[in-house]
């Protein structure tokens, strides 16, 4: 008796009338995959830098994020520090262990700092990302050894560093970019996992009625770094 | 989940008298309708995209075989288990199995339509597993045993009082006083009762948007980051999901997110769009430990090649639903099964046969928004016909019979004909019916009421029904 997978297969060949693809047709395919051509992608992006990092920001506030800009890494701290004052919340944060080498907290002393990932209980967070999407104000955020996921969702507060360099227009260039950096590095396409964040959790469940923050973070601010 | 689709009329007539129903069912216009409206406004090249989503998707399915070997070889590569299933029943056992394997006492949930397909909440308690779902809108309706009423927002049946009682009756260790007024006080709620069973999960199941061929990642698309936790924090991620999810490349994936938001909730993005490749990698802090992906067949690979292969193009967003006036009428639960609306008239009788759902087809007024709107350009209405068509060639008696509903099947493609003649067949046969209820013979289908009973026409039509309800609203 053939296997599940066969009789699938099998069938899916008999209803489109043919056998396995070979030879050129399925050259064509392989190509395909190991070279993905570009479909249409829209103009609103066809900016200069400056214009797209303009636009990436007026799409993040229309995806109900908040912004503040930085001239350097090393003004990250106290730009965290004043936003959750402005906001509110315990001056308290974990950060990616990514950050550990980049951010320098001593100017901040009042402010306490854990390094890790999360256990579920952490106010804030702060992580980097791997880049920014103009198109639509959303960020591409990926795991690895020093990136854990649960800093992205467990949280109430999401805060993400942006660095002028990481913003392109469409998210095709954000795929280019993440194909290049793993082909230097591991020659994988894909980490475990790779998150497109656009805006703060919502939910329209209760009478259609959009509520922010139901069960990832309620926040979510960008520290922008033009340096 | 079995089927009530059969009742489709008596379930309609019943939607139309719930007074709760019907205020809820009036969220919609204002809500999906009016930001699809807004946020394709503001894309100039949404309609060019979608023939390119739909020549996508056909690439697909031409190719279907090629990409389905080629997306199970990169799972297996980056270190999963693809699970193929010709049936529900294999699916869940399949599933099942993974979760007895890891002595698994609850299994969280994403959203996911092709899990309700496949009955598997159900099919877990009975094997002594609890299912925990993690959607609000999802909880909602399992604290209620119903199932969705809509394939992007389940509970859109139900009202924020009934929500209140629900959670008064469940949430017990809570003050009975507290206040459930405001939809931030249910997610509160919801968020602080669902964090605990996220990292208590052996597994978490979600569903996948898209399954991608060039890297062998599966994709989900969410609002609340449920899916993301489940997925995240259980020892275990399961992914179920049908053959047709498939597209080749992130570039695919990438052109058809830019339709798939904007048609459902009127975002350009949704909040998370999420790409899981494998478990955890070597040095990885977090992430699931085993990756399975269950693939579901479920007739879809019989229906290639036949006129009903369009329907496979369906990514699920709901704007055929969202635009119609049959649904906004009636509301999911009246089509009796999974996916309602004009997707679910089609795919209905496609996945459970046209003896189930035969008749779901004709649930429909024939003003075609489903099809201006679907952003993979289904042709919803042409389809619906294609079954009344089958319906009308299935063996249905006598050839006398044959001609009287092709009479009917007529009459049944021009909308206003046949409001008008069936106006007079149903009143007609309402003062024939009478009391009792039910036909035993009815003068036009005789060879169709020896084999079932037909609910006697109350002496309106449901487009009469309908049009009044319209009216006092
Ligand atoms: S049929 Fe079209 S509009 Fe309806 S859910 Fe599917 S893709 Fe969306």
């Amino acid at each position: 008796m053939s296997s599940a997978r066969d009789q699938i297969l099998g069938s899916i060949r008999k209803s489109l009338g043919r056998e396995a693809l070979a030879g050129e047709d399925a050259a064509k395919l392989h190509e395909k995959l190991a070279r993905p051509p570009r479909n249409l992608i829209p103009d609103r992006t066809d900016l200069d830098h400056d214009g797209q990092v303009g636009l990436f920001k007026d799409k993040l506030v229309a995806a109900a994020c908040s912004v503040s800009e930085v001239s350097g890494m090393d003004q990250v701290p106290k730009a965290l520090s004043e936003w959750l004052g402005r906001e509110n919340l315990a001056a308290r944060v974990i950060q990616s262990p990514a950050l550990a080498a980049d951010l320098d907290w001593s100017d901040t002393p009042t402010l306490e700092v854990k390094t890790g990932m999360s256990d579920g209980t952490d106010e804030t967070s702060i992580t980097p990302i791997f880049a920014g999407v103009a198109e639509t104000g959303t960020l591409m955020l990926q795991s690895d050894a020093s990136l854990p996921t649960s800093l992205n969702f467990l949280p109430e507060n999401h805060v993400v560093i942006v660095r002028e360099n990481q913003i392109v227009g469409p998210l095709e260039d954000a795929w280019a970019r993440l194909r290049t950096a793993r082909a230097a590095e591991s020659g994988e396409t894909m980490p475990r996992t790779v998150n497109l964040i656009t805006g703060p959790s919502r939910t329209g469940d209760i009478e259609q009625k959009i509520q922010m923050g139901a069960h990832g973070p309620r926040r979510l601010h960008v520290i922008l770094v033009r340096d | 989940m079995d089927s009530t689709s059969k009742n489709f009329k008596a379930n309609s007539r019943r939607a139309l008298d719930d007074s709760t129903l019907q205020r809820a069912l009036g969220n919609i216009k204002t809500g999906f309708q009016e930001k699809r409206r807004q946020v394709t406004s503001e894309l100039p090249e949404f309609e060019a995209l979608r023939d390119q989503g739909r020549d996508i998707k056909n690439h697909v399915l031409a190719n279907l075989d090629f990409y389905l070997e080629r997306f199970e070889e990169k799972v297996v590569e980056n270190g999963g288990v693809v699970h193929w299933c010709r049936t529900p029943e294999e699916a869940r056992k399949t599933i099942l199995d993974i979760a007895k394997t890891r002595n698994a006492q609850t299994v969280t949930k994403g959203k996911s339509m092709v899990a309700e397909e496949i009955g598997l909440n159900d099919y877990l308690e009975e094997n002594g597993i609890e299912p925990v779902e993690t959607d609000l809108g999802e909880y909602i309706i399992q604290l209620r045993h119903e199932p969705p009423s809509h394939i992007i927002a389940p509970a859109i049946h139900v009202t924020r009082e009934q929500i209140a009682e629900d959670f008064r009756k469940h949430h017990t260790d809570l003050d009975p006083e507290r206040r459930l007024e405001t939809p931030q006080d249910f997610t509160d709620e919801a968020r602080a009762k669902l964090r605990d069973r996220y990292f208590a999960a052996d597994v978490g199941v979600t569903g996948a948007n898209f399954l991608i061929a060039e890297t062998g990642s599966t994709v989900i698309v969410t609002n609340e980051g449920n899916g993301d936790m489940t997925q995240l924090l259980g020892k275990c991620h399961v992914v179920i999901a049908s053959l047709e999810k498939i597209v080749p490349t992130l570039e695919d994936a990438s052109t058809i997110l830019r339709l798939l938001a904007r048609s459902a909730t009127g975002q350009e993005m949704s909040v998370y769009t999420t790409f899981s490749t494998g478990p955890r990698r070597a040095k990885d802090l977090d992430g699931p430990e085993e990756f399975h992906v269950v693939l579901l067949d479920n007739g879809r690979s019989a229906m290639l090649g036949t006129e009903f292969q369009d329907m496979l193009r369906c990514i699920r967003c709901a704007a055929c639903m969202n635009h119609c006036p049959v649904y906004a009428a009636v509301g999911g639960h009246a089509y009796g099964w999974v996916y309602p609306g004009p997707m679910g008239a089609v795919l209905t009788p496609s996945l459970i046969g046209v003896e189930e759902a035969g008749h779901l087809p004709n649930a429909s007024t024939f003003c075609g928004r489903c099809e201006s709107v679907c952003p993979m350009r289904i042709p919803l209405p042409k389809m619906m016909r294609h079954y009344r068509t089958r319906e009308f060639e299935r063996d249905l008696g006598s050839p006398r019979v044959k001609s009287a509903l092709k009479l009917w099947a007529g009459l049944a493609t021009r909308p206003k004909l046949y409001r008008f003649a069936t106006g007079i067949v149903m009143r007609v046969l309402g003062a024939l019916g009478g009391k009792a209820g039910k036909f035993k013979s009815l003068p036009l289908a005789g060879g169709w009421t020896k084999v079932r009973d037909m609910p006697a026409p109350q002496g309106k039509t449901f487009h009469q029904l309908y049009a009044e309800k319209k009216r006092v609203a």
